[in-house]
């Protein structure tokens, strides 16, 4: 924990008068105006990034329960697609999986007649969809990789423990196995949720309006480089820092182990 | 042949192939460029994160908190903003020394530019991982060679390096992945690598799917290939060492 007094030392405060100097050079001579008139864009931005990455955290994480859990105990028929699920989406670029999915299913599903008829037709003619499905499907990749090792993590006697006492499979699923085997993992999940919010940005590309392609637009729109720039990189250091405050609740909560 | 008329493929074989109407020779020309940016980057990764271990670890006070910066700051903020960030500023830079030393404008090669931006981001987590690494050395080893008087640079090339070598190189073998990954992301900024060339290719004969399957297995390719060349390394700098498996029942 960073302190009052471990932040007093004579290097740290010239560094902070330097830094505070630097913002306000910053602030006096670059190029504010735009914010005005691009705020409202920027905000809608903000929650898009939020919510697209809301979604696909808790959706991936879905997936990858049964993806680890299929390679840790799975026969196997089960292990090797799952393995081989992973291994291909931990191989390949994630901007390759993004554009597969939004060009090459983008440009199949017109081609059949009873989904331009179905009901999700709109849906499916929109950008997001397909970001989030790409998106979902990355995150559940890389964390069935670490459910995987989480699984085979939780002591045998735990099992054995509630197998003893008669309790039904799912049950002890559901009470011991799953909730040891993600606080086992629980920073491992904190990072890798900052690197998920790395990953938004890229569904720019597919013109998903997210707080990066805010950004772009203010740059292509007033030819101002630096200014939208830092201010996201800015965001993106808050978000990720409430990312790892979060998970850091969340671990302090259960038992103490260690 | 017979086989690929028989699945239906064919018409995806001619696409790819490496003469001229297929597409084959440009994404091969993308890959290259992508495993030299990639080579570059790590490279100069490597070399930025054992100075930066080297700092963080026996560096002043300023020094220490300066890497502390640097390595939190570039893990937290989306790769493809770094890279728009460092590009625009490394060619601004570069203009600007060039227009100061009276030569007109400088046109920056996109290889160059590739592996300066992605090289100071696998800097920083290079800087973490050899950090983690030099911190599982024993301390006995390397005082034992300061105690012999073996000057600083002689005891790191002889002691802590090839001591290191054993805890750093699953680190390292990450680091590479997310280098040829990353390479896609130079993509954005129009350098030709291979998601672009895939791209480029693909909306230009409609064959999406083909291409960019085809992408993904050259990708795929290449991780597995370097997740073996990285197993034997592995194998080679724990040599000598007492195996993990033996001695736990």
């Amino acid at each position: 924990m960073t302190t009052v007094k471990s932040l007093m030392q004579p290097h740290r405060i010239v560094m902070m008068a330097l830094f505070a100097a630097f913002v306000l050079w910053c602030a006096l001579s670059m190029r504010w105006d735009w914010i005005p008139k691009y705020a409202p864009l920027a905000l809608e931005g903000l929650w898009t990034t939020l919510w697209i990455l809301v979604v696909t955290t808790v959706l991936g994480f879905l997936l990858a329960i049964p993806l680890g859990l299929a390679q840790a105990i799975g026969p196997w028929y089960l292990s090797a697609p799952a393995r081989l699920f992973c291994t291909v989406i931990r191989g390949t670029p994630l901007l390759l999986q993004i554009w597969l999915l939004y060009y090459g299913l983008g440009s199949l599903f017109p081609q059949f007649p009873w989904i331009r008829s179905s009901e999700l037709w709109p849906y499916l003619r929109q950008a997001w969809p397909y970001a989030v499905m790409a998106l979902t499907l990355s995150y559940a990749g890389y964390e069935g990789e670490v459910m995987r090792g989480a699984f085979s993590g939780v002591a045998k006697g735990q099992l054995e423990a509630a197998k003893s006492f008669g309790m039904p499979r799912f049950t002890m699923f559901r009470r011991i196995w799953l909730p040891q085997a993600i606080r086992n993992v629980l920073p491992t999940l904190g990072g890798e949720t900052i690197l998920q919010l790395k990953a938004t940005p890229l569904v720019a590309t597919i013109t998903v309006v997210e707080i990066y392609a805010v950004s772009s637009r203010v740059r292509a729109d007033t030819f101002i480089v630096y200014e939208p720039l830092l201010l996201l990189a800015l965001a993106y250091m808050i978000i990720a820092g409430l990312i790892g405050l979060a998970f850091k609740r969340f671990e302090n909560q259960g038992p103490g182990r260690r | 042949m017979i086989i690929l008329e028989w699945l239906g493929l064919a018409e995806s074989a001619a696409l790819l192939s490496l003469s001229a109407p297929g597409w084959g020779s440009n994404l091969l020309r993308g890959l290259a460029n992508s495993l030299q940016i990639a080579f570059g980057a790590f490279g100069m990764g490597l070399i930025i994160g054992l100075f930066g271990a080297y700092g963080k670890l026996y560096g002043g006070p300023v020094l220490r908190d300066l890497l502390a910066i640097y390595t939190t700051v570039i893990r937290a903020v989306p790769e493809l903003v770094l890279i728009l960030i460092l590009y625009y500023v490394g060619t601004d830079l570069i203009n600007k020394a060039a227009a100061l030393m009276g030569y007109g404008r400088v046109e920056i090669s996109g290889v160059v530019a590739g592996i300066w931006v992605l090289g100071i981001v696998q800097g920083a987590y290079a800087t973490e991982v050899l950090r983690g690494a030099i911190l599982a050395v024993p301390p006995g080893q390397i005082e034992a060679a300061r105690a012999y008087g073996m000057p600083a640079l002689m005891t790191m090339r002889r002691v802590t390096i090839p001591a290191m070598m054993a805890f750093a190189t699953p680190g390292l073998a990450n680091l590479w992945l997310i280098a040829t990954k990353d390479t896609a992301l130079l993509a954005v900024v129009g350098f030709n690598e291979l998601t672009l060339e895939t791209k480029q290719a693909a909306s230009s004969t409609r064959a999406y799917f083909t291409f960019f399957l085809a992408a993904g297995g050259l990708y795929l390719m290449v991780t597995l290939c370097s997740g073996a060349v990285f197993a034997r390394i592995e194998k080679w700098a724990r040599r000598g060492q007492p195996s993990l498996r033996e001695g736990r029942s």
